[in-house]
């Protein structure tokens, strides 16, 4: 599956400030992290901040904190902020919309948007950022063992 | 997935902003951290077990609870593994089991840990019961020499998908299929 950008730039924001509560991050520090404009990055927070999830925090040092629950929030949660998961199904009108095997299909594609919802609807903000943090130490060690190589 | 152009209207609030810290806003109400132990589960735990699930699932299968309990028991640790938390007070509340078995090469899997049950009391969620229950399993399966633990969980079960997830449960290489029999 392929996210919108606005989807996807709102979950890495939200890691990136779930991350970091205790600091304000700019959308200029989390632009430049992401290579995005930071006037796209403004409508994406404004959304977050609208559903709860963000908070700009005004003057010097000022910025966005994450205020929701990460313990409750999920990818999906964000993601339908941005764009409708609901089922794909058949266009309708689209070519033998009554027959049988139209109907199979329909059978096919239900399956797999239950997937992707179950899928989305159980990873939560804080188990997203474990994920990452595993990442980080897997990568760690990947460039580890890669210098080693080279210089051992 | 389909693409779907974006929405700029009524967007729901998922979250209500909090004046309270943000680190603080991203942990559950403190609770009192009231202190509990873990055993293996004895025949008289069966009647605790069987209640618990009933108040959860409100299904009543005692019949199978205790076949379970005999059957983990006669196959023995590390293999079958049946654990209670009760709580460490004089009164030694139940609080909850978890259920799991070593199977080797079912759907030619190789040897793994299966998690068959997991439940914990309604009032004493979020203390770290079920967290404890499912790492005692783990480390029983990895000291059994085994090196993947799997369970399997309704998509529309929001709670414990959410609880597998949350202790770093991925979806696995296998996918259940089944078929109306009727």
């Amino acid at each position: 599956m392929k996210l919108q950008i606005a989807s996807h730039l709102a979950i890495v924001s939200v890691l990136e400030l779930a991350a970091h509560p205790d600091r304000q991050l700019t959308v200029a520090e989390i632009g430049s992290k992401y290579g995005v404009s930071t006037h796209h990055l403004a409508k994406v927070m404004h959304v977050l901040g609208r559903a709860g999830l963000v908070r700009s925090v005004r003057g010097a040092g000022g910025g966005y904190q994450f205020c929701g629950n990460a313990r409750r929030t999920t990818l999906l949660d964000i993601i339908e902020l941005f764009e409708a998961l609901g089922p794909r199904g058949l266009d309708a009108g689209g070519p033998g919309q009554d027959t049988a095997e139209a109907a199979a299909l329909e059978i096919v594609l239900r399956e797999i948007d239950d997937s992707v919802r179950a899928t989305l609807g159980s990873i939560t903000i804080a188990t997203m950022c474990g994920l990452v943090e595993r990442s980080v130490t897997e990568r760690g060690r990947a460039h580890r063992t890669a210098a080693i190589r080279l210089h051992g | 997935m389909k693409r779907t152009p974006s929405r700029t209207k009524k967007r729901p609030r998922l979250a209500r902003p909090r004046a309270a810290s943000p680190a603080g806003a991203t942990r559950p109400a403190a609770k009192s951290k009231p202190a509990f132990v873990l055993r293996p589960a004895q025949r008289g735990d069966v009647v605790a077990v069987a209640a618990l699930d009933e108040r959860v699932t409100a299904l009543p299968k005692p019949a199978h609870w205790l076949e379970l309990y005999e059957r983990q028991k006669k196959v023995g640790q590390p293999a079958g593994i049946f654990l209670v938390a009760t709580a460490s007070d004089a009164a030694s509340r139940f609080l909850g089991f978890i259920v799991g078995e070593i199977r080797a090469w079912e759907f030619g899997s190789a040897p793994c840990g299966w998690v068959y049950a997991l439940s914990v009391d309604p009032d004493s969620r979020l203390l770290g019961v079920g967290e404890a229950l499912l790492e005692s399993i783990a480390g029983e399966f990895r000291k059994a020499g085994v090196s993947k633990m799997r369970t399997m969980v309704a998509r529309d079960n929001r709670l414990p998908m959410l609880f597998f997830r949350g202790a770093g449960m991925m979806a696995g290489p296998y996918v259940q299929l089944e078929k109306d029999l009727g």
